[in-house]
């Protein structure tokens, strides 16, 4: 049945937490140990352990973000040690599993930081600007009705196998949290592209780059310096390319725009 | 202007007049190098370049201009990342950024002042320690105004320090260009990256060799 020895065999833990209250308040490091771990808690269940005893203690839970816990939605985002994520390669946090620390270890947990991502408690920030950039093009639009035919627009298998990778992205943020300079550009592109490869996606490509991008400056956000961080940190790999790839979008868009074929959204308006 | 305003537009402008001053990186090296060909090869491209009057002042005001964007943009790109990420991780660990990339604003702006010094050395020639006039051709005597300069130890490590600053900008700027400008792919990137680095390494023993082998007395006796 279950292996009785490993289930014994627990881990003791120093967890130096930010704690923050509300989204303008001060935030500072607290201490906790968290006791009875064993190596098949994954990391938020370990959290829960951590934060059931805060509850018996009548002390206010750490909170943190998590919805599904099988690394597939996006909503788990917490900088362990430094890394958004924990740095388990292609990992989000609800699936690192604490076998991958020691007894005894010291854990920094910490929140996404970037200005366009305000902490709203603890570690939990408000995503909302990644929202706002698939608002201001993140999407096709089509006719309702019957289900077409197949095949009736082709994709060739290495474009829906490129779609696919950039589509891959569950938009967490960890991207802007391992960025030095807090931007988006590695979710952005990847949204970008994901369409951009698809001929659904010919009709508004110029507007969706201009309004995305946009979009995008004005959550206030920062510029990729091309450090690739981000890849290194993405859960699902997404690969730097994609941020070259909306820059060609950004050009080409641009240049159509000048040559008078469509107008660049924001264009004028300053 | 979309792209002096978007943020991928400044990031082209950063790219493309980054690629200009890469390509007279280059061929800068190759005009250097005929000092390694003697006195004569050195004055003697040193005249044939001044002759072309106008045109060489077209170049130089041109590459004025790319370095003025460059420096502005650097600048000014730097200011709003630092403004984007305003609160620091206590603990933070890089995965894949390398000291070059981290510290491309510092490399840039040391190379600024490098660029004034050097210019005012070899172009305005400010140089007290040397006696500059003709050779025995009536050329302006290059060989001799360099020679004599970089035999001196402290200017001489100057340009090898400078010339390790552009090493580092380079190792991450040339990759960068190709990124920045679009032009990149998954398979592309790792070559761009070796390309790169290759190019930063010539450089950088191309041009220290000139100081070095003249401070140790075997180019210029």
């Amino acid at each position: 049945m279950s292996d009785h020895t490993s289930e014994h065999r627990t881990m003791t833990l120093k967890l130096i937490v930010w704690r923050q209250k509300g989204q303008n308040e001060p935030g500072r490091f607290e201490t906790y140990v968290a006791r009875n771990i064993t190596e098949h808690h994954s990391f938020l269940e370990m959290l829960d352990v951590v934060n059931e005893e805060l509850i018996r203690e009548g002390k206010d839970p750490i909170a943190f973000d998590h919805d599904c816990r099988e690394g597939i939605c996006g909503m788990c985002s917490t900088v362990v040690n430094g890394v958004p994520h924990g740095g388990q390669e292609r990992t989000t946090v609800c699936q690192l599993h604490m076998r991958k620390f020691k007894d005894g270890d010291t854990i920094y947990l910490e929140p996404w930081r970037a200005r366009a991502f305000p902490i709203l408690k603890d570690l939990v920030v408000d995503r909302g600007a990644l929202d706002k950039i698939i608002q201001a093009g993140g999407y096709t639009s089509c006719h309702t009705g019957g289900v077409p035919d197949a095949n009736s627009t082709p994709v060739s298998k290495a474009e829906s196998d490129y779609a696919m990778d950039a589509a891959e992205c569950i938009g967490c943020g960890a991207c802007v949290a391992a960025c030095p300079n807090g931007a988006a550009m590695l979710f952005t592109g990847a949204k970008i592209s994901q369409f951009a490869a698809l001929p659904q996606g010919q009709v508004e490509a110029p507007e969706r780059v201009a309004g995305m991008v946009n979009a995008m400056q004005e959550c206030g956000f920062g510029n990729c310096t091309n450090h690739y961080e981000c890849q290194a940190a993405c859960p699902k790999g997404i690969h730097v390319k994609f941020i070259a790839r909306m820059n060609r979008e950004f050009l080409k868009a641009l240049f159509r725009a000048k040559s008078g074929s469509h107008t660049f959204i924001g264009e004028g308006q300053d | 202007m979309q792209l002096l305003s978007s943020a991928i537009g400044r990031k082209v402008v950063m790219a493309a007049t980054g690629l200009f001053m890469l390509l007279f990186v280059i061929v800068h090296l190759l005009g250097n190098s005929t000092i390694f060909a003697g006195p004569n090869a050195i004055n003697a491209y040193a005249e044939k370049l001044q002759s072309l009057g106008p045109f060489v002042w077209a170049f130089r005001l041109f590459l004025l201009f790319m370095l003025f964007f460059h420096v502005i943009y650097g600048i000014l790109l730097t200011l709003e990342n630092a403004a984007a990420n305003p609160g620091k991780y206590a603990v933070k660990k890089m995965l894949k950024a390398t000291f070059a990339s981290e510290t491309m604003i510092w490399t840039g702006l040391l190379l600024l002042a490098f660029i004034v010094y050097h210019l005012l050395q070899f172009t305005v020639r400010v140089t007290p320690d040397v006696v500059l006039g003709n050779d025995a051709k009536g050329r302006f005597d290059v060989y001799t105004m360099v020679a004599g300069s970089l035999k001196i130890a402290p200017i001489a490590m100057v340009y090898v320090a400078a010339m390790v600053t552009l090493f580092l900008h380079l190792s991450h700027g040339i990759q960068s260009i190709f990124q920045s400008a679009g032009l990149s792919n998954d398979k592309a990137l790792p070559q761009y990256t070796v390309i790169g680095k290759l190019l930063a390494v010539i450089f950088l023993v191309g041009y220290s060799a000139i100081p070095v082998l003249i401070l140790a007395g075997i180019l210029a006796k």
